[in-house]
């Protein structure tokens, strides 16, 4: 981790804000993500933290505020200021997103393998062969059968298609993951496998991650840093293991009385 | 032995003049006439009119019996005519508050200024075919004359803000025309209400029965149905003033929808608006009924409907484009055909090949 | 009633105008799909309504005109569009593809190869090469701005996955100038290599879907592909009964209810030019079974 200090951070945000009219998205939002630090963002439903993803993911403009990357080149760019050909490229490349719904995140009327393949033919894959070893590779990575390929997702289970999502996306190597609530609707033992995945992965890759959760043991589990939100407001952040072990705010220590022992 | 087929151009002849031939039908029958499918046959001649996009009761009518009644046929006929047509502008937008009224409905209101006009209309009749129209009907006696201008319900709504204005367009906006500029989207609603004023009575009629039946409900009130005569105006650039070029007949519905407010607006019913050449309840009370529903994303509505997907509609309104295509596939397509026949041929052998290798193998490990 | 008059090629100078402006800007885009208002002409849309504006719009008095579908001058629906523009400009026809300085065509590409003094038009049904895998036209027009054509190889790679093969036999789709995805118009994809590097201005107009879309001449045109499955300009493997030409795309004529079938050239000019040529006049029956 000390490594990290030294060299520029991959994701800043400064300020953010997000505002529907009178209704508050999230409010003045700031924090620096390094290489391979995984971050969490918690709070209850209406707390802000979907929306800072949406934020970050460029999917919604800020109202205030701003979101900088630090692109391959080592230029750090405000991303409002790249055209949308430039922004669809990182999204398709530098970045992944694992929605809470695989079948958001994935093609559901093409095969398994087409779905890994996907993002290498759009950055110019031009031999069946090696797209299908690559896709074959992350399938047994994301611990799916490779045999399995040709399948469609809808003939996988709900964790399988969770898992697909996951190797779709790290198939052109990103840097920063956002994940939406990636158990969500999972059975528990499902879960746990997948989390035990994603901890593997992301530490093998030394991937950075943004993931938002209502979930304090996954957040535990998944992440180094945690922010939490609640009126679109952070109110606590900090090492996750201190801000769950030793709460300050009493929001926080409500969230965190709350959880059901195991 | 096989000769290649020639005489693709005499085959046309003959199929033209076969189709004379079925056209008039057996010679002792009298002859339709044009003043006859005008006068008897005139909600047709209304359909053709609208969906062709050419108010003139003529050559509906010549189009009808061209087309041997096949009404389709009729209004591409009519659509070609008019492509050949000079434009020399476009008129002033019709004021139907000032329609010389022969029908005029509202289901909103038990009785209001002006009153329930029944005017002709088939609705509450008995449907018993009626034998005694086999022969020379009895002829009725002439019908009373038109009410005159009467205001409108809406206008009564909008004057106590229960209804949301009907958007104004800015004095030099110019008005879309389909007929000009090719449809992109998202589309703006004078291009929507034009596509929809011209497409398929039969499309209309089921979409707009797909939101009462909870595809994208918008709650319709029949607000106002008016059917009368209308001026036609237009303001000639060398004289710059307004003068009347006629009149045309226009059914015209305003249908009253879900009302929604927002933060900073109270709430107010919305609107649904459907007009059409002639006597055409039907296709005008479709048209609101499509109208209110495809607004659903200036509203702020979640668009889930097929009816709300204006993509999906305004690409398939148009009869004529739909039954070119539809119809186009009794061209050759033998070329075509030819190649996929070739594929799947080769797809064949190769499983016969595999299935002959894998029964082979099992032979030998037996 | 008034009877109209007609204006030469049919289509009033100020359509022409709109047409020839959005052929331009076609020719100045390779392979781009230009939108334009198409008109209602007296043939129904799908039976080749933007190939006709093409042609008119671009016909003069001195031209010479040939029209075909399938190859041939004689089918139902090219003799009634060489009729169309006899009747409405009077220009010259012909059968012959050498001596034709317009050509309409449907669902092919002439055998021989075409000068740069001639012009091609092709009658498309569906301009969008990405229709079937995205129907939104919102989606299809940003794909094609951000060069964003991954949909289209995933396409290719089910084939493979699925079939083993390629699966598409016809409308095979292009890459035109290294930059826009073009869909050539239902030919067989046996006519693909004859639209690189051609003499001749190709132009693709589809009057239902209100596109045009053009290669310029000396353009080069690739048939998308893998690397380890590249594109194979398939033929059937056969001669043609009349004129014995091995290199032609053939048509499958089905002669007898017992499976009885024979082969001719689809393109009916070439195959008489071949007779003409080598002074054979009669059929020679049972010369052209396939392997």
């Amino acid at each position: 981790m000390t490594d990290t200090l030294q060299e520029e951070p991959l994701l800043i945000a400064e300020g953010l804000s997000k505002s529907y009219g009178r209704q508050l998205g999230c409010r003045d939002v700031s924090f620096e993500l390094y290489e391979g630090e995984a971050m969490a963002v918690v709070g209850e439903s209406g707390s802000g933290k979907t929306t800072l993803l949406n934020l970050l993911s460029t999917q919604i403009a800020p109202t205030a505020g701003r979101v900088l990357y630090r692109m391959r080149d080592g230029v750090t760019r405000d991303l409002a200021a790249l055209g949308e050909a430039e922004c669809r490229l990182l999204a398709r490349t530098d970045w992944g997103f694992v929605h809470q719904d695989p079948a958001m995140g994935l093609r559901m009327g093409v095969s398994a393998g087409a779905n890994v393949g996907e993002r290498l033919m759009a950055v110019g894959w031009r031999h069946y062969g090696r797209i299908r070893g690559s896709a074959t590779n992350w399938l047994h990575r994301v611990e799916i059968d490779p045999a399995r390929i040709d399948d469609m997702p809808v003939t996988y289970s709900g964790g399988m298609r969770q898992r697909l999502q996951v190797a779709r996306n790290l198939v052109t190597q990103p840097r920063l993951m956002l994940m939406d609530e990636p158990t969500g609707g999972l059975d528990v033992s499902v879960q746990a496998r997948l989390l035990d995945l994603l901890r593997g992965l992301t530490a093998d890759l030394e991937l950075s991650v943004v993931l938002v959760t209502h979930d304090l043991a996954v957040a535990r589990l998944l992440s180094h840093r945690i922010m939490v939100m609640r009126d679109g407001e952070v109110i606590e952040a900090g090492l996750t293991d201190q801000v769950l072990d030793d709460p300050q705010e009493p929001y926080t220590q409500l969230l965190v009385a709350s959880i059901l022992p195991p | 032995m096989y000769v290649a087929a020639k005489g693709g151009e005499k085959a046309i002849e003959n199929a033209h003049r076969l189709l004379a031939h079925e056209r008039r039908g057996d010679p002792s029958v009298p002859e339709l006439s044009l003043d006859q499918i005008k006068g008897q046959l005139r909600l047709a001649v209304d359909r053709v009119m609208c969906e062709g996009s050419l108010y003139d009761r003529e050559l509906a009518a010549l189009a009808i019996k061209q087309a041997c009644g096949d009404l389709i046929e009729a209004i591409f006929l009519l659509r070609a005519f008019r492509a050949t047509l000079p434009r020399f502008g476009a008129s002033e937008p019709l004021d139907t508050g000032e329609m010389a009224v022969r029908r005029r409905i509202s289901a909103a209101f038990k009785d209001l200024p002006g009153g329930q006009v029944l005017g002709p209309t088939f609705d509450y009749t008995h449907r018993l075919l009626d034998p005694t129209l086999q022969g020379a009907g009895a002829s009725e006696p002439g019908c009373a004359e038109p009410i005159g201008a009467m205001p409108r319900v809406i206008d009564i709504l909008a004057a106590e803000g229960l209804i949301e204005p009907s958007p104004r367009a800015r004095p030099d906006d110019r008005v879309g025309d389909l007929t000009q500029d090719p449809l992109g989207f998202p589309a703006d609603r004078d291009l929507r209400l034009q596509n929809l004023a011209r497409g398929d009575e039969g499309f209309l009629l089921a979409l707009g029965y797909s939101t009462q039946r909870g595809y994208g409900r918008t709650h319709p009130f029949a607000g106002e149905i008016r059917l009368g005569e209308v001026e036609v105006e237009f303001v000639p650039q060398e004289l710059g003033f307004c003068i009347p070029l006629g009149e045309i007949t226009v059914t015209e519905c305003q249908m009253i929808n879900q009302f929604r407010g927002s933060a900073t607006e109270p709430p107010r019913f919305t609107r649904g608006y459907g007009l059409a050449f002639g006597h055409s309840e039907r296709k005008s009370m479709a048209m609101a009924l499509v109208d209110r529903a495809l607004r659903a994303r200036e509203l702020g509505e979640e668009v889930k409907a097929p009816a709300q997907d204006e993509e999906f509609v305004l690409s398939h309104t148009d009869n004529v484009q739909a039954t070119g295509f539809v119809e186009h596939l009794k061209l050759p397509h033998h070329v075509d055909f030819q190649a996929e026949l070739g594929l799947l041929r080769r797809l064949r052998s190769e499983f016969e090949q595999e299935r002959a290798g894998a029964s082979s193998l099992q032979e030998a490990a037996e | 009633m008034n009877a109209p008059v007609y204006n030469f090629a049919y289509l009033d100078e100020q359509t022409k105008r709109m047409i020839r402006r959005a052929i331009l800007k076609a020719v100045a885009i390779p392979g781009y799909q230009v939108p334009f208002a198409s008109r209602e002409m007296p043939m129904p849309y799908g039976w080749g309504t933007g190939g006709v504006q093409v042609t008119a719009s671009i016909l003069g008095p001195d031209d010479v005109l040939k029209v075909i579908d399938q190859g041939s001058d004689d089918t139902t629906n090219a003799v009634s569009i060489r009729n169309f523009f006899i009747k409405t400009a009077g220009v010259r026809t012909t059968t012959s593809t050498g001596d034709a300085t317009v050509i309409q065509t449907r669902h092919r590409i002439p055998e021989a190869a075409l000068g740069e003094h001639q012009i091609l038009v092709f009658q498309v049904p569906i301009p969008e090469p990405l229709r079937f895998l995205e129907p939104r036209e919102t989606e299809t027009r940003r794909m094609h701005a951000l060069a964003d054509y991954g949909l289209m190889h995933v396409k290719l790679y089910e084939d493979i996955a699925r079939h083993g093969h390629i699966a598409t036999t016809y409308a095979y789709p292009v890459k035109v100038d290294g930059r826009y995805v073009m869909d050539p118009s239902p030919t067989p994809k046996f006519d693909n290599p004859k639209m690189s590097n051609c003499a001749a201005l190709q132009l693709f107009g589809a009057g239902r879907e209100k596109r045009v879309y053009a290669i310029p001449p000396h353009t080069g045109v690739e048939s998308l592909d893998f690397e380890d499955h590249p594109f194979e300009r398939y033929r059937l493997d056969g001669t043609c009964a009349f004129c014995g030409a091995n290199d032609s795309f053939l048509d499958e004529v089905i002669t007898d209810d017992r499976g009885g079938r024979m082969f001719v050239c689809s393109d009916t000019d070439y195959c008489e030019t071949r007779r003409s040529q080598s002074g054979a006049a009669e059929t020679r029956a049972g010369a052209s079974v396939p392997r």
